[in-house]
């Protein structure tokens, strides 16, 4: 067996604890998103995920400029900005998309000012493009635990919150009409997105943390109209990219012409954008056939609450 | 201030203000702030890929900024578009990822494409800005009708024969155009800043169109000019100041407009009605 997958896998992959600790935290972080995502893209949320990712550069940066884990920096900021775009009016269908780009312009430019800093100041160099791009085989083992209660947290939230953030997401007037108080729950949400992102800023860099949040959720929407069902098909997915990144990108330290190692993150992106646009053509070969699923989410849900 | 280099800065960046002010007041009407976002931002690996292989920066943001822009267009067709140009977006990124890596960059090279590097300009960059700025004014001098009427009224739009997916891809070549141009001077990530803040300001301080269009070129230009003299006076990133000094203007034009709204639903003794509307 191990003869057999030796092309696939490169000598020492499974006893590198570099790796074991990168398939952990990209596998725990790719089910919270998953899960998370689904909302996400349900809500038509997309833009706050990405800027709250791009979001995190700032604390990622003031991080290290302050000498704690860059993690830390994720978590306060994108929470931070979190709390301002709800303020400036996420909720409303037509203010979302401004009020998420006046956050994130002010946000990346105290980025450019922490990037600034650190360059000049504290003499860490590397610190942009890890911070922006990532460094999956450079997370330490002592963030693992806080990475699973942070995971917990979100997916306490969303578990919490199931059915009220799944009505408030389909339809906000449905939702009011039954007495949810669909502001405090977008704003709870919120949280919990912001805590995802974060959470994927770390493993693969805060501007493409974007990737792990709305694509394999947006593939499983695709695939599924079944919110739960989608939720899984998000999360098995995730974890198949992230792993399978993980897998091809320690194999590239041995491809040629130059030996450098190409990044994780690309490898993720890629193999998600690929199976994004793969699902769109089944979704269109469906759609072709008699709809075999006449029923609209909107329906089905206020159907099965009645 | 004034001297040699500077000269080159003040102009490079009073057209980059004028052309963000432009588009961005029609990204704001859209509604089309992620799309602002995405294509600049992307069109980052681009610029990655074109040092890889040697070539102009310039075309490299070109082809990847237009390729980005048609793409989101074309695939948002189908789908959810904010989560196509999300994936679009982030595809571009991992590139941009890729390539830096291969070409072995240095850090600082990095952080200048994505935040700029104004102070840095040289007037042989000034010519293709120039040429780039003339056509985007062209542009939006012969589409402003029906680009104004389909970002407004989409429906009406359609049924006066503007087709809506034909404008949203004139309007998304607009956006590549002017990144094309911007990136290489104020980075990928803080052209946005400009495209969102002034304009957003701008509506908040008047409801006319045009009035709204002229005043976004204003605030732009204050924007700009300010955030260069602070960055030659205090040595800090002049992206900082972009972005500092765009969310500042947005929040005084909420200001403005919230003292507005007050004020005439206490003229008017509405202020039941006028509670009402603002939930």
């Amino acid at each position: 067996m191990s003869h057999f997958l030796a092309p696939v896998f490169e000598p020492a992959f499974f006893t590198s604890t570099t790796v074991q600790v990168a398939l952990a935290v990209g596998g725990i972080v790719a089910l919270v998103a998953g899960t998370v995502g689904v909302f996400t893209v349900m809500r038509g949320q997309s833009f706050a995920g990405e800027a709250l990712g791009d979001i995190g550069t700032t604390g990622g940066s003031g991080a290290y400029l302050i000498g704690v884990g860059p993690l830390w920096g994720f978590v306060a900021i994108s929470v931070v900005a979190a709390g301002a775009m709800e303020a400036i009016g996420i909720q409303r269908p037509r203010g979302r998309d401004l009020a998420t780009g006046i956050v994130l312009g002010a946000a990346l430019g105290l980025a450019a000012l922490f990037l600034y800093l650190d360059a000049t100041q504290s003499n860490t160099t590397g610190a942009t493009v890890t911070i922006l791009f990532g460094s999956m085989f450079a997370i330490p083992t002592s963030t693992i635990p806080l990475v699973v209660v942070l995971s917990l947290t979100v997916v306490a939230i969303v578990a919490v919150l199931y059915r009220p953030l799944l009505l408030s997401s389909v339809s906000a007037e449905l939702a009011a009409a039954r007495g949810i108080p669909v502001r405090a729950v977008g704003a709870l949400y919120l949280l919990a997105l912001a805590i995802s992102v974060a959470l994927a800023a770390m493993t693969i860099g805060t501007i493409l943390s974007t990737a792990l949040l709305i694509g394999p959720a947006a593939t499983a929407l695709r695939l599924t109209r079944r919110p739960g069902a989608a939720m899984l098909a998000a999360c098995l997915i995730g974890l198949g990219c992230t792993w399978l990144g993980i897998v091809l990108a320690y194999d590239s330290y041995a491809w040629p012409p130059v030996h450098v190692g190409w990044p994780v993150s690309f490898f993720v992106v890629t193999i998600i954008f690929v199976l994004y646009l793969l699902s769109g053509v089944s979704s269109l070969w469906r759609q072709r056939r008699p709809a075999s699923h006449p029923v609209a989410p909107v329906e089905s849900v206020g159907a099965g609450d009645r | 201030m004034f001297s040699g280099f500077m000269i080159n800065a003040w102009t490079e960046a009073t057209i980059i203000a004028v052309i963000a002010g432009v588009v961005g007041f029609f990204t704001v009407l859209r509604g089309s702030a992620f799309v602002a976002h995405a294509v600049p931002n992307g069109a980052f690996a681009g610029a990655a890929g074109a040092s890889l292989l040697g070539i102009s920066t310039l075309v490299g943001l070109g082809v990847f900024s237009l390729f980005g822009a048609l793409g989101i267009g074309v695939l948002g067709r189908r789908g959810r578009h904010d989560a196509v140009t999300a994936l679009a977006l982030v595809f571009m990124l991992g590139l941009g990822a890729l390539f830096v890596n291969l070409s072995m960059e240095y850090a600082p090279e990095i952080y200048s494409l994505l935040f700029g590097e104004v102070l840095g300009i040289s007037s042989n960059e000034l010519g293709p800005t120039t040429v780039l700025a003339i056509v985007c004014v062209v542009a939006v001098a012969v589409l402003y009708r029906p680009l104004m009427l389909s970002s407004v009224l989409p429906a009406a739009g359609e049924a006066r024969g503007v087709s809506a997916f034909r404008m949203e891809l004139c309007f998304l070549t607009l956006v590549a155009l002017t990144t094309t141009m911007t990136v290489p001077v104020v980075g990928t990530l803080l052209i946005f800043s400009l495209m969102i803040g002034a304009p957003a300001a701008a509506r908040s301080f008047t409801d006319r169109p045009g009035h709204a269009l002229v005043l976004s070129v204003a605030i732009a230009l204050i924007t700009v000019w300010l955030a260069i003299g602070l960055s030659y006076t205090t040595n800090y990133p002049v992206g900082f100041f972009v972005g500092t000094i765009s969310a500042l203007s947005y929040a005084l034009g909420r200001g403005w407009a919230a003292w507005r709204r007050s004020r005439a639903s206490r003229r008017a003794g509405l202020a039941a009605e006028a509670t009402g509307a603002g939930t």
